[in-house]
């Protein structure tokens, strides 16, 4: 069923109780054509794409817990596109494009919000590596702009500026096209594009072996629902991308973290934007519940807890406060966290691996969400043509061999 | 916040440490005659494991590094031991943890 407004009032008039199930809830076939492990945004997007761009229909996404439960509906739903090298302008402009169309090419509302994706930057070092972004991506096309304190001010009136806090504000790098989107609907929307096609989405399913013949392709998962065969498998499993590949044999260069966020009680629209300050480790902007949404960082070692240690929200905590002095009296309602799978270089692996028909996106660490659309438009063409895409072309494993590394660790200095 | 208990001064809050990454990763003796592949192996692949992991901290109290055996499902420490030790017996912690965990319910 398409959503329009005749169905809206005829549904009103019904009391909304005909709306029918959004998608499907399939038992495994024996067998697909491909697999791909993992319904979060980007399992989910990678399918829809699939079915849609490449005709792929009998294909499943199988999900251990619920789709949308893993860091799909833990993270602070930022998105932006503003930075450093190529390869990350490439993919992350890719999916801004796509969020622009996105609620109309799903028929479903995923509420993004262009209101703005503001970085506040504290120190001379900040300065220069901002307006080197800033200058980077206008010569790619991408909008971003220095701002004075004062202009930042006038963009967000709740920001402190005054220049004898600990940290002061001395400028900032907006890119107007950022902002935030519902990260639920993403999934949601993603779901039901996808099952509307044909892909069978089974949730409660967890692979447990990855099935290879005697050339070392893949031929099956082992599931908990029973083997199911299949020729191609794509991974989009996060934090749990190493435990996954490690029953292919596969070695990863990552490492998962725990990675922190909370919401404060509603209050009225105070914030018109999204603010970031990686010098000191905050970012906040407000949901249109009117939850303020706080991002904290990641911990130090290495977990698949779901679960960080409170000195690293209370951190964060600090330097909201100073930043914005009039939420210091608010009450925080809820904090979780979510395991995010980092790479060495803080950019994501999407391509193939060393095992014919296994391929793999993970690597995403503390920034996937906005790239969602784009990740999964990439991959599906990946693993249905089984070559990369030219837009993750860079994003291999192969090149931690090479020394080819995308290093957006060192061009932002922390957790993005 | 996690309790570590370093092998030269004990118990002390999280706040007081560094963590190091992966333990019992050697750097090569003579980095020349690895390969490209090797030497990617060494830099940046890691066993990232779910369940005991050996790893390395720093208790900047007494500024000495330590290496640890903790659970990263519970984030729980099963033991630390100096550095320069060899690794525990992680299959018999393993096998500890899961009768342990059946007796706690």
């Amino acid at each position: 069923m398409r959503f329009s407004l005749l169905n809206l009032l005829q549904q009103s008039f019904a009391g909304h109780q005909g709306w029918p199930q959004q998608w499907r809830f399939p038992d495994p076939k024996p067998s697909y054509d491909a697999i791909i492990v993992g319904a979060g945004g980007h399992g989910l997007a990678t399918a829809y794409y699939m079915a849609k761009e490449h005709g792929m229909k009998n294909i499943a996404v199988l999900e251990k817990g619920w789709l949308g439960g893993g860091n799909t509906g833990r993270n602070t739903t930022i998105i932006r596109s503003n930075y450093l090298w190529e390869e990350s302008e490439g993919i992350y402009e890719h999916a801004l494009k796509l969020w622009e169309g996105l609620s109309q090419e799903l028929n479903y509302n995923v509420m993004y919000s262009p209101r703005g994706v503001m970085m506040l930057a504290h120190n001379v070092h900040d300065v220069q590596v901002f307006k080197r972004h800033v200058h980077a991506n206008r010569l790619a096309g991408i909008d971003n702009e220095w701002l004075t304190a004062q202009q930042a001010k006038d963009f967000c009136p709740i920001l402190n500026i005054d220049p004898n806090i600990r940290y002061p504000i001395i400028g900032a790098a907006l890119q107007r096209r950022g902002g935030t989107a519902r990260h639920d609907a993403v999934a949601w929307g993603y779901a039901r594009g996808a099952s509307n096609m044909g892909v069978d989405i089974i949730q409660n399913c967890e692979v447990t072996g990855i099935l290879r013949g005697v050339d070392g392709a893949v031929t099956g998962l082992e599931t908990t629902r029973g083997t199911i065969k299949t020729k191609r498998v794509g991974v989009v499993a996060a934090g749990h991308t190493s435990v996954l590949m490690g029953m292919a044999g596969v070695r990863m260069p990552l490492e998962s973290y725990p990675l922190q966020a909370l919401v404060s009680e509603p209050i009225k629209p105070i914030m018109p934007c999204v603010v970031m300050s990686n010098t000191i480790h905050a970012y906040m902007s407000q949901s249109d519940k009117g939850e303020l949404v706080i991002g904290a960082g990641t911990d130090a070692y290495t977990s698949y807890s779901q679960t960080g240690g409170l000195h690293i929200a209370a951190h964060t905590l600090d330097a909201i406060c100073e930043l914005f002095p009039n939420v210091r009296r608010m009450k925080m309602l809820r904090n979780w966290g979510g395991i995010v799978d980092v790479t060495p270089d803080r950019s994501p692996i999407i391509g193939k691996t060393p095992v014919p028909g296994l391929f793999v996106n993970c690597g995403w660490g503390t920034g996937g969400f906005k790239a969602t659309p784009g990740s999964g438009h990439v991959f599906a063409h990946t693993v249905a043509t089984g070559e990369p895409h030219k837009i993750n072309a860079g994003f291999t494993m192969e090149r931690f061999r090479r020394g080819r590394l995308i290093d957006e660790a060192a061009a932002a200095a922390v957790a993005h | 916040m996690l309790i570590i208990n370093c092998p030269h001064c004990g118990e002390r809050p999280e706040l007081e440490f560094r963590y190091g990454g992966e333990a019992h990763i050697a750097r090569p003796a003579n980095p020349m005659s690895l390969t490209d592949t090797q030497w990617s192996e060494f830099l940046y692949f890691r066993s990232n494991p779910k369940g005991l992991h050996a790893e390395r901290w720093r208790h900047i109290g007494c500024g000495r590094f330590f290496n640890a055996l903790r659970n990263t499902i519970t984030d729980k420490f099963v033991t630390t031991y100096k550095a320069g030790e060899p690794m525990p017996d992680i299959a018999k912690f393993a096998q500890n943890l899961s009768s342990g965990s059946a007796a706690n319910g």
